[in-house]
């Protein structure tokens, strides 16, 4: 128990403390690094929680695809960051007593919150005791059958936002020179060579 | 010493926090901004893994993964659209954004 209470404040205290840099550090590859070790935090509090398949795509999704997307733009883009951080203290004050009341009210409500007694009987999907069957063949069993078209909605959203990504992106510019496939296989012999009669001591004129 | 639910609530509850003041510091850098939003979610999908796990109902882990396929949608979709405005306008500033105002 005191193990997995160390942990806990280990894993939730880094990942408060990145999530704070990441709004307050200067240079914003610094931000999309601080944002990948809150991830990769939040990913071990769902280990401490039993979420172990969730943890693992965590990483996956997050620090391997979302983080190095975020990490190629802020570096591709020629943008002057130090310009765009004026009015930082400017918007402090509000900001700080938005975020104050904000989270005065979550704790509050943190604090107040009990679980009502009905609720152990509306439960669909018990969790099976561990020992028996993982976290992934449980989500597994759940995932592919009840909530099977949850999971198709999930692969649809995925490929609007490829295809969105692809459109919005791509260009074609009119004096770049592209590989044109079939002019290539169907070139011949007759389009590609000529043949010439060269007289002796002439040469080609 | 043992760790509740109303733990990790408060961990979540603080990060919902962060974010949401990382879109107020930050008015001018769209990248940081999609950056909070993305702390947003995480803290969003902490409350529901950790209802599910203390719950011992199995579907909200099913729901946080739907969150996070709409989470890196978003980002994807988000960035491109920057680079896309950027490739047009050469700045990325949140003020010049202001094209469709009338």
């Amino acid at each position: 128990m005191i193990i997995q209470a160390i942990f806990f404040y280990l894993f939730a205290g880094i990942t408060v403390a990145s999530a704070v840099m990441v709004i307050s550090s200067k240079n914003p590859v610094h931000s999309v690094l601080f944002l990948i070790l809150a991830f990769v935090n939040a990913a071990g509090l769902f280990v401490l929680l039993g979420a172990e398949f969730l943890a693992m795509i965590l990483i996956v999704v997050y620090v391997g695809a979302v983080a190095v997307l975020f990490l190629f733009v802020v570096m591709m883009l020629d943008v002057d960051f130090a310009e765009l951080r004026q009015g930082f203290l400017n918007y402090l004050p509000v900001g700080a007593l938005v975020g104050a009341v904000l989270l005065a009210e979550l704790l509050i409500v943190v604090g107040a919150w009990a679980i009502g007694p009905d609720v152990a009987k509306a439960i669909t999907s018990p969790i099976p005791p561990p020992g028996e069957i993982n976290n992934t063949q449980a989500l597994g069993l759940v995932l592919y059958t009840r909530y099977v078209y949850f999971f198709q909605a999930a692969g649809v959203i995925l490929l609007v936002a490829m295809i969105g990504a692809i459109v919005l992106t791509l260009q074609h510019k009119p004096n770049v020179r592209r590989q044109n496939i079939t002019a290539q296989v169907t070139r011949g012999r007759a389009s590609a060579i000529e043949i010439v009669k060269v007289k002796s001591g002439q040469g080609l004129s | 010493m043992t760790i509740g639910l109303g733990h990790y609530l408060s961990v979540a509850a603080i990060l919902f926090t962060v974010g949401v003041l990382g879109i107020f510091l930050n008015r001018k850098n769209v990248i940081v901004i999609l950056m909070s939003i993305e702390l947003i979610l995480l803290a969003v999908n902490i409350n529901l893994v950790s209802f599910s796990s203390f719950l011992g109902d199995i579907v909200g882990q099913v729901y946080a993964l739907i969150v996070l396929t709409v989470a890196a949608a978003e980002a994807a979709i988000g960035l491109a659209i920057l680079v896309a405005y950027f490739r047009n306008r050469g700045s990325i500033a949140v003020e010049d954004i202001n094209l469709m105002k009338g």
